[in-house]
Order: structure tokens, then C-alpha cells, then sequence
């Protein structure tokens, strides 16, 4: 296999010599991700110091993470991949792995250990969902709710079943408009145990619980499928309780100071990290992997989170984080996996979803449709 | 308008000038050549500079319209991906299995097993698998763990020869017995890199076919994936599978006489001896799925490498291992998406020409100062960007909007109970309104400025009322102006997605959206294709019956 010798090789002059030039290493790289604030954290705790280091390299950022996957193939069929390294969400690694066009790593030999030596593969443990994935974060989609509604009387939503509840907490919702996660949060607010629910949305009768449940909601709820849509629905007073992800929830609240707080309960778990897309020259591939050996080790994880509310994939990482760059706070209690927000969380299964979505989806939109 | 050709004079019809021609005999020019082979000289010669003129945008054109859409029509029907990936097992498929409702047989097993394998290898099995999952759910992640559990598969086998005889682990053992002797002297001491492709050895297909064929796909894989040697490298545990396979079916060993007969004959003789196992049992192993008929019906209904899979899920309906069938009830789709499209098209273009009637006879009658600031209101909107302006609608129309506010604040709406103007098809249609309105306005307005204001006056002079001047004299010459606007707004609105997407909610979304969906999320290309071919070709019937109804030379562009 040439590309693993090459990356055998790249590996070992890593190890031997940190940052020494010894490969033949491409003077820019593109790197794609979100935009946004996520990506902004990105820059500030990887690629700026990093340009540091390497003076004389051009880091050109992408803002298409959204449409990676279909852009990949299509690159992947012209012939011309323009793209070094891709931020993706754990299922789309799965999707690019399974498709071939992203390149299967071996954690180990790419990744910094961490600083008391434990290889990548531990350090990161079952974040590692797919062989072509580099975990960086732990985020969560979890429900925003407005503080001052009227019409609620003083009651504030405990649980994500509030979120179902139209006679103490009337007005609109919000949710995305995809089958995974609401399918999840319908039924165990329809009383399935959490260790049942893929089991039970196997069945047909599943199925028809979780609609059922949804059914509750559906004229009273706005579908979703910007990241950003939410906030803004919470900030206008649009709806009253909304999903999203936590890092937008976490400036919404933090840093625009919005009348607006997190409810935690079943926040559903999802990892996002780096993938090599297939079919990178040599000197492309030795650039990019030493560029992601230095922005996946511990310390720069845990750097990242002082710009954004995500968790740091490392174990390691964990203990180093700190305070937001700009507010000064303790970013620890923000983080989805703080042992205060994580009494119930949701873990995806991405195989099942990968299995079921081509027919959970037809069937969601039929019913959005109708 | 109609402009009435004059009447030609008489011309001789083409009969006549060829009678003539035969009467005089050939016309010459002034060199002395035939008179149509010198015409035709020169007007090839102006063609073809004409041609050269156009052919830019000829070629451009080809590149980036008709070449895409040949391409997205390519690709509704393609369904190559299940022919290359497994082609041993369509073929024992298509020659063993008849009862569809049992698990097929050894052979498809174990042409599965060489098929697996070698997608695993090139990492093509998982793409198969998404292909499949398209149609059955479940097959994405059997193929994903297969992938790896197929390693284990004829191991049983791979011990007893190598128990039998260490020489079957040996490289070299195989390509003595396998590879033209050509091959091998190629072969040997070459860089990895430049190792020739691989060959069989005369006759060995004959007496080991399986054998034959998956050490074939073997070298191939080693020689083109890995850019190994296979002289350098121990087969897989599938090819020992098929030596068995081969040997216990009563291979006729005792024809053969190259190198390894000994070899081979020993192991023949051993064969009957050996501790053997189903290939499905082996299967069964990996995933239990793999005893399940419709997994194996399903890459039966695919094996062909065209389908109409992707058009009869484009209209809710499935191509089934029992043939076609509607989808179940709650996965229908398409084709209300179709209909609502279409439905929602023409009230957008019936809105636009609504209020865009109006606005053009003003602009068209009204002084030119006033008439040119009118415009400048016209064309504002049409240079702001897309997303601008729906942005601009959401904060207008949302429920805590300004025009809910207004309206709340009048008193005429409750506070409680403000109105719904968007996430529905009222949001879909009043964005689309206002964007697409500039398109009907255009045409009009240019139709309309070349109407002579002298008719609408001399009908009233002879005693028409203002209306009847208007309705029996001005409309009828603007309708080409209509025609025009109606074509572009429909045409355009039928493939909206942006604005459907951000303020259509649930009950406003188009059918582009679907295909932008199955683009850039499914990654279901095919079935993409398959909407966007549909809904080209409602294009093309419309068109045609628009120009059926009111005919194509009464639209005027200006």
C-alpha cells in the first residue's frame, strides 16, 4: 500500500523530529469547515498557531462543511480534488468512509499521544465511530427555551418532554426538519426506555409512536435546517422552545445576552472532526498530516475550547480547558459533557442511522408534506 | 403581433428550376466548372465561417448545458455500480437461483465470498452497500461489517491445505500454478510499480474455474490496488474456498500436466477427507442477514446495468424482488411534490400577472420622468440579492413580523392569535411573487411600449368606451407580453429552490427541494437525476402545449 507507506513514513519523521522538514511538504493546504464562530475557534486554536510555527504556509479556509460530502464526489469524479482536509459530523464520515472518498487512517500512528503517553486511539476512545474519522469536538442538539413567556405562568421546562407538553408551555417550537434526533426525543417522551428506542423504532409500530407523537407538535412547530435558524426564532420570540446546537445556544445566551436558557435533559450527543479526503499527492498528504497532528493533540483541543462551548474529543484534553477568551468565564459547566448536563444524554447510533435514514427520511418528509 | 407577409411573386418551384436544369444541360460558371459545384464551394466556405463565428458559444453550450443534462439523464437509468461490483454472483444467481423465497445455494455463496472480497479490498463493497440500502434498508451496514468478517470466510480451508502441504502458503506455490509462465518471467525482480498485467496460465481456467477466476481477481487487486506482487504475496483465504470448491466438485486433475500436478493431485486425493462447512454457515457467521432471501432478491432486481429503479421511485412507486409495486402509503412523496410544484407555479405566474399588468401599462403610458422612476422601483428589487430579499419577507411576514405588529396594533388581529404568513405555501407564494415579478413586468413593459398609442385612440374615436378601447383594442396586442412573462415565471418558478427552502415551512416546499436534498444529503444521485429528468420533461409538455395553444411565435421577449 503506498499510501500507508508514505504515511508511515511522514509519521516517523513527526515523531522522530517535530516539525522538522525532512518530507517534502505542498506550501498550502485548504482546509474546510462551518464558518461561523466554529470556525473562527478553529483558526484561533489551530491554524493560527500553527501558521506561527510554519511561516511560509498558506492555509486557505473553506466554508462548504454543509454540502462536503456531495461536493467531495463530485470532485472525486472530476478528477480534480482541490479540498486537503474536511470538517464533517460523524455521519458524514461514515457516508464519505463507505463511498472511498475519504482515507482511512491509523489514529495511532497519525495522532499525538497524549502528554502522559496514552496512544490517540485510547485518548479519543469510542469517539472514533468510523476508520476514516479524526474526532475534534463534542457538541449536542438540545432545546433553548425564552424565559419571560407569559403564557407559561412561571414554569420553566425540565425535561425534553416539555418540548411536547402544548397545555403548560403553549406557543411555537422549533425542530430540524430530519428525521434523527426528533424520532429519538418522541419516543422516550412516549415512555420507551432509552436503551429500546432503535430497537423500537425498528418496528413499524416504532414508527408510528414516534409519529403519533409528533403529530402532537406539528402545526405548532417551525422546521429547521440551519444551525443558525433557531437562535434567531428564540431571539425574535418567535417560538418559545427550540432545538439547536449548544455552542449557538451558548452565545445566544452568554454573548448576546439574550432572555433565553439551556434545557439539558436528553441533549442528543454528536461528534465532528477532520477527514483526508482520497487521492492526495504525496506532498498535499504530508503537509495535512502534519497539520493534523498538531491540531488534534491535546493541548490545542482544549485551546479551542475558549472560543466555543464544544467538548474537547481527548480524554486528556478535558482537565486543560479554561475560560472563554473574551468573557472570562469557566467554560467547564458550558461544555455538553459536564457531568451537570450529562445526566441524560442521547449517544446517536450511526450505523442504525445509516442503515435506516434513506427510509426513515422518505417517510419524515412524507409526513412533514402531508 | 402578426405581420402579414406579402404574397410572393410567382417563383419557379424547385421541380421547375430542376426541369430546366436538365433542359440546358449543367450551367457553367465563368472557369468553365459547373455552375452548382462552384455555388456550392462558396457557400460551404460562408457556412463554415458562420460556423466558426458561433461555434464559442456552440461549444460552450454543449459543455455546460447539454453535456450535464445528457449526464443527469445518464445517470437516472446507470446502475453499473452492482454488475462491477459482484459479477460472480449475478451470474450464479441468474444460473442457480429459482425459488425466490429460499436462500440461494453454495455456488452464489461462494461467488459472493471471491465478489466480497475483492470489493473489500478495493473498498467498493460499502459503496454497493449504500447503492442497495437505497431499496432495502439494512443492506449499508451488512455489507459494511461484511467487508471485514469476509477475511474469515474458506479459512477452515486455507488450514487443511497448508496442514496438508506448507507449500500452498507459499506465493509461488499458486503463480506456478495459476500464472502464464510469460507472466512470471515478467514479472519477477520488476518494481512493484511497473508489474505487467496479470495472465492465466493456458488451460488451468479449464480444469479449476473457480480457482481460475478468483485467483485472477486476486492478482489483479494486488497488482492494481496495492501495487504488490503477487509473486510476493500468500492468497486470500477465499481462493483456498475455491480450490476446494473446485477439487471436491470432481476437478479432472489427472488431465493436467504443468507445473504443481503433483502438488495438486495430492491435494485432490486429500480433499474428500477434509472438515468442511457450508459457505452460507460461513456467511451466517458474519451477519445473519445474509440469510435472508430479499437481501438476495434485491441484488437480483439490481444485477442489471440499467434500471428503472430511479424513475419508479421518482413516482412512488418500487421495483421489489416481486416486481413493481406503489410504495407504502406513508412513503409517497413525489408525486404530491409534483403536483403542488405545478399547482404552485401557476398561481405564482397568475399572481405576477396580476399585479404586473398593471404596472407595466403604467409604465409604458405614464410620462417618461415618472415612468423612469417607476422603473428604477422595478429594477431595485431585481438587482438586491436573492437571499436579501427573502431574508427581508421573513421579517416582514414571521408571527412577531412587522405586518402581524401592524396588524395587532390596528386591533384588527388578536394578540394571541396572529396570523400564519409564513412556513406555508402563503409564505412560498408572496415571496415568490414579489422576486419573480420583474420577469413578467420586463416583457410586458417592452411589448406594450411598441403598441401605438394612435389605435386605443382611433377605437374611441369610432365610439368604444375607455374599457371596450382597452379589452378589444390594447389587451389583445399586449398578450404576446403575457406569453413571454408567463413562460419565464413559470419556467423559473418550477425549479425554485432557495425560497421554498427558507420560508416554505412543511406545506410550501417545491420538489427542487427534494433533489437538492437527495444531491447534497442522500447522495442518491440517481434518483436526483431521475426527478430533475421528470421534471425537464413536464417542462418540455408544457411548452409543447403552450405552443400548441397559443403558439411560440406570439411570445415576444421585446
Amino acid at each position: 500500500m503506498k499510501l500507508k507507506t508514505a504515511m508511515l513514513l511522514t509519521t516517523a519523521t513527526v515523531l522522530a523530529a517535530p516539525g522538522s522538514m525532512a518530507q517534502e511538504m505542498a506550501d498550502s493546504m485548504t482546509l474546510v469547515s462551518w464558518g461561523g464562530a466554529y470556525q473562527a475557534s478553529q483558526i484561533a486554536a489551530y491554524s493560527d498557531p500553527y501558521q506561527e510555527m510554519n511561516p511560509d504556509v498558506e492555509i486557505v479556509w473553506d466554508e462548504s462543511s454543509a454540502e462536503a460530502v456531495a461536493r467531495l464526489r463530485a470532485m472525486d469524479e472530476a478528477g480534480n480534488l482541490t479540498w486537503d482536509l474536511v470538517d464533517v459530523v460523524a455521519a458524514d464520515a461514515i457516508r464519505l468512509c463507505d463511498e472511498g472518498l475519504a482515507m482511512e487512517v491509523d489514529h495511532d500512528e497519525i495522532l499525538a499521544p497524549a502528554p502522559d503517553g496514552t496512544p490517540a486511539s485510547e485518548d479519543f476512545g469510542d469517539l472514533i465511530v468510523s476508520d476514516c474519522f479524526i474526532p475534534q469536538i463534542v457538541y449536542s442538539t438540545t432545546f433553548g427555551y425564552r424565559t419571560d413567556v407569559a403564557e407559561w405562568n412561571g414554569a420553566e421546562p425540565s425535561s425534553v418532554c416539555d418540548v411536547f407538553d402544548t397545555e403548560t408551555f403553549p406557543g411555537q417550537r422549533s425542530l430540524e426538519r430530519r428525521p434523527i434526533g426528533n424520532l429519538e426525543w418522541a419516543l422516550i417522551c412516549d415512555g420507551v426506555a432509552y436503551e429500546d428506542v432503535y430497537d423500537m423504532l425498528e418496528t413499524e409500530e416504532g414508527v408510528d409512536r414516534a409519529f403519533a407523537m409528533l403529530d402532537t407538535i406539528k402545526d405548532q412547530t417551525i422546521w429547521w435546517t440551519a444551525g443558525a435558524d433557531t437562535p434567531q426564532l428564540l431571539a425574535d420570540g418567535e417560538v418559545v422552545i427550540g432545538s439547536t446546537y449548544n455552542g449557538r445556544l451558548f452565545s445566544l445566551i452568554e454573548e448576546q445576552d439574550q432572555p433565553v436558557a439551556m434545557l439539558w435533559d436528553w441533549q442528543m450527543f454528536d461528534l465532528d472532526g477532520w477527514i483526508i479526503p482520497t487521492g492526495l499527492p504525496e506532498d498535499r498528504l504530508n503537509r495535512v498530516l502534519d497539520f493534523v497532528n498538531f491540531a488534534t493533540d491535546t493541548q490545542r483541543l482544549a485551546d479551542q475550547a475558549a472560543y466555543i462551548s464544544y467538548g474537547p474529543a481527548r480524554d486528556s484534553s478535558a482537565p486543560l480547558v479554561g475560560q472563554h477568551a473574551e468573557l472570562g468565564i469557566d467554560m467547564a459547566p458550558h461544555m455538553p459533557t459536564d457531568p451537570a448536563n450529562s445526566v441524560n444524554t442521547f449517544v446517536f447510533n450511526y450505523e442504525w442511522w445509516a442503515d435506516y435514514r434513506d427510509d426513515l427520511d422518505a417517510r419524515f418528509q412524507a409526513w412533514l408534506a402531508q | 403581433m402578426t405581420d402579414a407577409t406579402a404574397e410572393p411573386t410567382h417563383r419557379p418551384s424547385p421541380r421547375e428550376q430542376k426541369e430546366m436544369a436538365e433542359q440546358d444541360g449543367p450551367m457553367l460558371a465563368a472557369d468553365g466548372t459547373p455552375l452548382k459545384r462552384s455555388l456550392n464551394r462558396a457557400l460551404r466556405a460562408q457556412k463554415l465561417r458562420a460556423l466558426m463565428l458561433i461555434a464559442p458559444l456552440l461549444i460552450f453550450i454543449l459543455v455546460t448545458f447539454v453535456a450535464p443534462i445528457a449526464d443527469m439523464l445518464f445517470r437516472s437509468v446507470e446502475n453499473q455500480i452492482v454488475s462491477e461490483t459482484v459479477p460472480r454472483t449475478i451470474v450464479a444467481l441468474d444460473e442457480t437461483w429459482s425459488d425466490h423465497d429460499a436462500v440461494p445455494g453454495e455456488a452464489v455463496f461462494a461467488a459472493m465470498a471471491y465478489d466480497l472480497k475483492e470489493a473489500a479490498e478495493r473498498r467498493e463493497h460499502t459503496r454497493l452497500g449504500s447503492r442497495l440500502n437505497y431499496e432495502t434498508t439494512g443492506i449499508s451496514s451488512l455489507f459494511r461489517r461484511s467487508g471485514r468478517g469476509v477475511d474469515d470466510v474458506g479459512e477452515i480451508y486455507a488450514d487443511q491445505f497448508i496442514e496438508l502441504d506448507e507449500a500452498w502458503e507459499e506465493p509461488a506455490t499458486w503463480t506456478a500454478l495459476m500464472a502464464d509462465p510469460e507472466w512470471i518471467a515478467d514479472a519477477e525482480g520488476t518494481e512493484d510499480e511497473d508489474i505487467p498485467r496479470f495472465r492465466l496460465a493456458d488451460g488451468i481456467a479449464d480444469i479449476l474455474p473457480e480457482t481460475a477466476s478468483a485467483y485472477a481477481g486476486f492478482a489483479r487487486v494486488i497488482i492494481d490496488q496495492d501495487g504488490d506482487n503477487p509473486l510476493e504475496e500468500e492468497p486470500w483465504n477465499t481462493i483456498y474456498l475455491a480450490l476446494y470448491r473446485d477439487l471436491s466438485a470432481g476437478a479432472d486433475v489427472s488431465a493436467y500436466d504443468g507445473p504443481q500436478a503433483r502438488r495438486l493431485s495430492a491435494a485432490a486425493e486429500a480433499v474428500p477427507g477434509f472438515e468442511s462447512e457450508p459457505v452460507s454457515v460461513m456467511f451466517e457467521d458474519i451477519d445473519e442477514d445474509w440469510l435472508d432471501p430479499q437481501v438476495w432478491g434485491t441484488i437480483d432486481a439490481f444485477s442489471s446495468r440499467y434500471t428503472a429503479g430511479y424513475y419508479l421511485a421518482a413516482i412512488d412507486m418500487q421495483l421489489t424482488p416481486e416486481g413493481i409495486e406503489p410504495q407504502p402509503e406513508e412513503q409517497r412523496i413525489y408525486l404530491l411534490l409534483f403536483k403542488r410544484t405545478l399547482f404552485m407555479s401557476g398561481v405564482i405566474m397568475g399572481m405576477c400577472v396580476l399585479l404586473g399588468y398593471p404596472v407595466a401599462f403604467l409604465l409604458a403610458n405614464l410620462p417618461l420622468r415618472t415612468s423612469n422612476l417607476l422603473m428604477i422601483l422595478v429594477l431595485l428589487p431585481f438587482w438586491t440579492s436573492l437571499l436579501v430579499r427573502t431574508s427581508a419577507w421573513k421579517v416582514l411576514l414571521q408571527q412577531e413580523g412587522v405586518i402581524n405588529d401592524t396588524l395587532v396594533w390596528i386591533g384588527l388581529v388578536a394578540d394571541n392569535d396572529r396570523l400564519q404568513l409564513i412556513n406555508n405555501q402563503l409564505g412560498t407564494i408572496i415571496a415568490m411573487t414579489h422576486i419573480l415579478l420583474p420577469f413578467m413586468i420586463l416583457p410586458l413593459y417592452s411589448v406594450m411600449q411598441t403598441i401605438p398609442p394612435s389605435y386605443v385612440r382611433a377605437a374611441k374615436s369610432l365610439g368604444a368606451n375607455d374599457w371596450t378601447a382597452f379589452w378589444r383594442v390594447y389587451f389583445p396586442q399586449s398578450v404576446p407580453g403575457i406569453g413571454a412573462g408567463c413562460i419565464l415565471v413559470f419556467i423559473l418558478s418550477i425549479g425554485y429552490y432557495i425560497t421554498p427552502e427558507l420560508v416554505g415551512g412543511r406545506t410550501g416546499t417545491f420538489i427542487s427541494n427534494r433533489i437538492a436534498f437527495h444531491i447534497s444529503e442522500s447522495l442518491n444521485w440517481g434518483l436526483a437525476a431521475a426527478l430533475g429528468a421528470i421534471l425537464l420533461g413536464a417542462v418540455l409538455i408544457l411548452y409543447w402545449a403552450y405552443d400548441r395553444i397559443v403558439g411560440i411565435d406570439n411570445v415576444k421577449l421585446g
